[in-house]
């Protein structure tokens, strides 16, 4: 394998940069990304960091069942990731919309709009598994085998 | 032909490019395992940043729409070449590249170049935090340079010439107290870490002046700050800690002194909170005035 694929795949599973949106969530899953950064779970040992700014992040997090006020906020977030890049759907209400199920505000779920590469299911999911959803991400990133990629090659 | 080849390895292995980038990303991933340790947690392994590194070059660009497409992929560049130019200046331990008058009046306008860019590169991207970040360091920079410029000046006053050479052989003196407390005193806010980190303030406003950079350009503008962290170090320990004569043990000093500075700097971020843009700028021009004035005043009377 050519040595300098290898380093960029071995970079892309070892930092992978977040950046949070929330698509109408209850705000259960957002608080549970918090504890992830705490000094109990400390994502940065693997390499995680938290982004402010959607272009600099690579693993896009998603809670909520994706409400009609919230579906532009988060095609526009999704457009402004820079390629390779990853999807993880925090909870059960990206998913099936849970409790908000057949709500008229409701416009999900979430692979109606952006392909989900790994899905953490949970109401809300542990800070263990969000970790775990950021780690498998970070593992489809570094084989090239996320959503995003495959359509790349594809094209 | 000699000359030629000395000036090629200083810029591109010792201490230009190569030795630069590697010694700031230890510097980095050091500010950032000494911040998680003292935050209890357990922090980045060594080669963290290196990896955050490869995978932004490895990135797709995505120039935003409004801007200037020939600045966005400028300025990175010109901050990264700007740093490693002044880093072939300062007469480092190893620096193969001999010192010469007014080199110090050089290093000073390269050491503010990648803060325009800084600048340039918030207003260029269009976006309105970019501005806002851009604004809060152009703000800065008129306050953190009174004492810094103050205690260059005030050490060239004293060693009686403008070359590197001649400020670190300066013989020992008050002057030299006062102009490194001035100097330590503007390293946080020219590193842009915590006391004075308002112009990238992070979650205040998203992501400072580099908001809208990804991709390449971002990677390039990390590297730059990495090397900028290892030349405003190389400047204060070649002026400030004189030089033993033995090369392994001046080394060791270069060392061991740049890497608890780090610590230092680190340590301070992490105790304190952030400043406002107006307390910032009044902190330097009280106590960044103080120093400076001090350090003036032991250069004019000695």
């Amino acid at each position: 394998m050519n040595p300098f694929a290898w380093l960029l795949n071995l970079s892309r599973r070892k930092s992978p940069w977040i950046y949070c949106a929330s698509a109408g969530s209850c705000n259960g899953c957002d608080i549970e990304i918090g504890p992830c950064m705490n000094p109990r779970y400390d994502a940065e040992q693997l390499g995680v960091l938290r982004q402010g700014s959607p272009k600099h992040a690579d693993i896009l997090l998603i809670t909520g069942p994706v409400t009609r006020r919230s579906r532009d906020a988060l095609l526009s977030v999704y457009a402004q990731m820079p390629s390779p890049k990853a999807v993880v759907a925090l909870g059960s209400c990206p998913a099936s919309g849970n409790v908000y199920w057949r709500s008229p505000s409701v416009d999900g779920p979430v692979s109606k709009f952006v392909p989900v590469d790994v899905w953490v299911p949970g109401c809300p999911p542990r800070p263990q598994q969000i970790l775990a959803g950021i780690a498998q991400a970070a593992q489809l990133l570094a084989r090239g085998l996320t959503a995003d990629q495959n359509r790349q090659e594809a094209s | 032909m000699n000359d030629f080849l000395h000036v090629a390895f200083a810029l591109l292995v010792w201490p230009g490019m190569l030795g630069a980038a590697a010694l700031g990303l230890l510097y980095l991933w050091i500010a950032r395992k000494l911040t998680a340790r003292l935050q209890g947690r357990k922090g980045p392994p060594f080669y963290q940043p290196l990896f955050d590194l490869v995978k932004l070059l490895g990135k797709q660009t995505v120039v935003p729409g409004e801007a200037n497409r020939r600045l966005f992929y400028g300025l990175p560049v010109i901050a990264v070449a700007a740093t490693a130019l002044g880093l072939v200046i300062v007469p480092v331990p190893g620096n193969p590249v001999p010192s010469f008058t007014g080199d110090v009046v050089l290093l000073l306008f390269l050491l503010e170049v990648p803060v325009f860019c800084d600048v340039l590169a918030g207003y260029v991207t269009q976006s309105i935090y970019g501005q806002v970040s851009a604004m809060r360091e152009g703000v800065l920079m008129l306050g953190y340079n009174v004492p810094f410029l103050a205690a260059v000046v005030a050490m060239a006053q004293h060693a009686g010439g403008f070359s590197l050479a001649e400020l670190g052989s300066a013989p020992w003196g008050w002057v030299g107290v006062f102009a490194a407390i001035a100097f330590l005193l503007a390293i946080p806010a020219r590193l842009k870490s915590n006391p004075f980190s308002i112009p990238n303030a992070e979650q205040e406003i998203v992501a400072g002046a580099h908001i809208e950079y990804n991709g390449a350009p971002l990677a390039l503008f990390e590297l730059s700050h990495a090397l900028e962290v290892v030349l405003l170090i190389n400047l204060f320990m070649v002026i400030f800690v004189p030089s033993v004569g033995n090369r392994s043990v001046d080394a060791f000093i270069y060392l061991s002194g740049s890497v608890a500075l780090v610590c230092a700097v680190t340590v301070i971020a992490a105790m304190t909170a952030r400043m406002t843009v107006v307390r910032a700028f009044r902190f330097y021009w009280v106590w960044g005035g103080i120093a400076a004035v001090a350090s003036m005043a032991a250069a004019v009377m000695s």
